[in-house]
């Protein structure tokens, strides 16, 4: 069974992010950038499949610019057999890369693709499902453990009230949660061995997709400061402010 | 005073002035001020990015308990194993075949966290293995440095005597050549990882007076090393002596590929080079917890961070951090490329360790009260960079290995 992974380079989870000064999104020059947590859960559980001997190609596709193959290269570095480039400087909404990683995936021909549950840049949560429905596939979101069986894939997903069973018929797609494991380090010895493990370029063109974007940004601001608290003296002073200052009750 | 004034015909000077100026200013990173990251490739980004991880997330966790209760958890030995962390620069016998970059950036992380965790490293990689590859057989080689390398032996390293620790050359432990080997005497002080080491690399003077090393062996007859109690540095690393009252070495455990002084100092050189990046993750450390502690700390009405006091000492350990990391960046570069002489290690072995030391004491005296509770982690580091500073060649000794270089008169010794 080949496994695709999609894996996006995002902001990292530890950096302070910024509004940029002409509000058009946030400020990523000169900001430390990794792969997305969710998605390294996927790379984790596509190479455990592996080792498991369920999985025998681990493939891991990453689509914007230039820089993306270093997160790629992390993906091989943590024990992916290749990587799939889809370079391009433009914006990528979810829709577009709906849309790129179908095309990947009628070239790859994989049973299983892994993606996380969203990116935590634009925490869109919305790959994924409209993946799904490009292909047709089955779709197992928010995955807390699975399992393939027999060309069925058991899919324990986090729902609000509780852990929800769902069998998938494969081929089929899921999408990450926290708890689906906790991602290896990538060993220096991987890391050398990640240089020779081969990364095939390639342009939204070649795929003949249409990556236009259909949303547009009109302004990005930092959230409001929240202000400190006061003590109240009185229980009637509280009810003043809850009435006149806030305005709640 | 004349300044160039542009000419007319001064176009690309006019254009470049001009984009320039169309340009934002560009944005200061205070805690990577000269852009370190930008003069790293790919490989070495991930290996630090890496490494940064399993420290915070494994060893950060730890310490405080290891180092309050003098205990250094044995399984650590077999996570940096894991990771490839111990002998990262050899090539094959299992290990990654990094570059000294590379090493500088993982000794930088683990120290980042506890001077000891960087000492039972450096100690298996640049005064294990690395001798043992450098001078070693091949039988020798394929022996060791397997199971050196994924940490399920600990190796340890006998140069320092109770009676000469700067003047190695004095040493009193001696190899007499009996039938099949030798019987090695004497005894080693102040040796990370020996108490619980498996494989012994021990100097001793053979009986024409010449400095050889040797593989020991835990078990062999003879040989003991009794932990060091009540130290008050690197208390999450184990020191221990090594008591050696005649073992028996057997021929095929001497190093044969090296004879003197140069044995031991070659190897001293690559673990001082890990320890002149080590020592700045330190001060990083003490440098960060300072400014972080004096932002959030208000006295008087306002932040601590607010005064003129505080912003010159942060200013001072950012330069002075921002600095080392250039020159041990540099150094690195001229490692891989086989130009790096044994007196730029001293320089910046020196350089960081005493700085460091300084930043640490300086960022305890920014804690006020609380930094000497462990709980803030500056004392804890504070405590180690006195080791630091003094082993694998003392602020001092290093100042006379730099004197005697650009004066060309040693002031070792009365001779």
């Amino acid at each position: 069974m080949k496994v695709l992974v999609a894996v996006k380079r995002v902001v990292d989870y530890n950096v302070k992010i910024r509004v940029k000064a002409d509000q058009t999104g946030v400020e990523t020059q000169n900001v430390k950038m990794s792969m997305n947590p969710f998605d390294e859960i996927g790379v984790e559980e596509a190479i455990r499949l592996k080792e498991a001997g369920t999985a025998t190609e681990v493939v891991a596709v990453s689509l914007g610019v230039q820089q993306c193959q270093e997160t790629l290269r992390t993906a091989l570095a943590m024990g992916a057999d290749r990587g799939i480039h889809v370079k391009t400087d433009e914006e990528l909404q979810p829709l577009a890369v709906a849309k790129l990683l179908k095309a990947v995936v009628d070239k790859e021909a994989p049973e299983l693709v892994i993606l996380g549950k969203q990116a935590i840049d634009d925490d869109a949560n919305q790959t994924g499902q409209m993946l799904s429905a490009l292909l047709g596939w089955s779709q197992g979101t928010f995955a807390s453990e699975i399992a393939p069986e027999n060309g069925t894939l058991h899919v324990t997903r986090e729902i609000d009230g509780g852990l929800e069973k769902v069998d998938l018929k494969m081929p089929a797609v899921v999408t990450t949660d926290l708890r689906l494991n906790e991602p290896r380090y990538a060993s220096l010895p991987n890391i050398m061995k990640a240089k020779k493990k081969p990364i095939d370029t390639m342009e939204p063109g070649d795929l003949g997709v249409d990556i236009a974007p259909r949303l547009t940004t009109l302004k990005v601001e930092e959230p409001p400061k929240r202000e400190a608290g006061i003590k109240v003296e009185t229980v009637s002073d509280l009810v003043d402010k809850l009435k006149n200052e806030a305005k709640v009750i | 005073m004349s300044v160039a004034q542009p000419t007319a015909n001064d176009t690309s000077a006019q254009a470049a002035a001009q984009s320039a100026k169309s340009e934002a200013r560009p944005r200061f990173q205070w805690d990577d001020a000269l852009l370190l990251d930008d003069q790293l490739n790919e490989d070495e980004r991930m290996v630090r990015d890496a490494a940064h991880a399993y420290c915070q997330e494994n060893l950060q966790t730890r310490v405080l308990e290891a180092n309050r209760h003098e205990t250094f958890h044995r399984e650590i030995m077999n996570e940096l194993g894991e990771l490839g962390f111990l002998g990262s620069t050899i090539e094959g016998y299992g290990c990654a075949g990094v570059n000294y970059v590379c090493y500088g950036l993982v000794a930088r992380e683990v120290e980042r966290v506890d001077s000891g965790y960087r000492s039972a490293m450096s100690v298996q990689s640049s005064l294990v293995m690395h001798p043992i590859h450098a001078y070693g057989t091949e039988e020798q080689r394929q022996k060791y440095l397997p199971k050196l390398a994924t940490g399920e032996w600990v190796g340890c390293f006998g140069l320092t005597e109770p009676d000469h620790g700067s003047d190695p050359a004095g040493m009193k432990t001696r190899a007499k050549k009996v039938d099949g080997g030798y019987v090695v005497s004497g005894s080693k002080n102040w040796i990370t990882n020996s108490p619980i080491a498996d494989v012994f690399v021990v100097w001793a003077k053979t009986e024409d007076d010449v400095i050889r090393g040797f593989i020991l062996e835990k078990g062999m007859k003879g040989l003991d090393a009794p932990k060091i109690e009540g130290k008050f540095s690197l208390r999450a690393s184990v020191t221990g002596m090594i008591m050696m009252d005649e073992v028996f070495v057997p021929e095929e455990n001497l190093l044969p590929n090296v004879s003197g002084l140069k044995g031991p100092f070659g190897c001293l050189n690559k673990a001082r080079y890990g320890i002149s990046w080590g020592a700045l993750g330190a001060a990083e450390f003490c440098w960060q917890q300072a400014r972080q502690y004096t932002l959030d700390r208000k006295q008087f009405g306002r932040p601590l961070a607010a005064t003129q006091l505080i912003q010159k000492k942060l200013a001072d350990m950012q330069t002075e951090i921002t600095l080392g990391l250039q020159s041990v960046l540099r150094l690195g570069r001229l490692m891989d490329e086989g130009r790096a002489a044994p007196e730029m290690i001293s320089m910046l072995k020196r350089n960081s360790c005493g700085k460091a030391l300084d930043i640490a004491r300086t960022a305890r005296d920014m804690h006020g009260g609380n930094g000497v509770s462990d709980e803030y982690h500056v004392i804890r580091h504070v405590m180690n960079l006195e080791a630091v500073n003094t082993y694998e060649g003392t602020h001092d000794v290093h100042a006379l290995i730099l004197g005697r270089a650009q004066t060309g008169l040693q002031a070792f010794s009365a001779q």
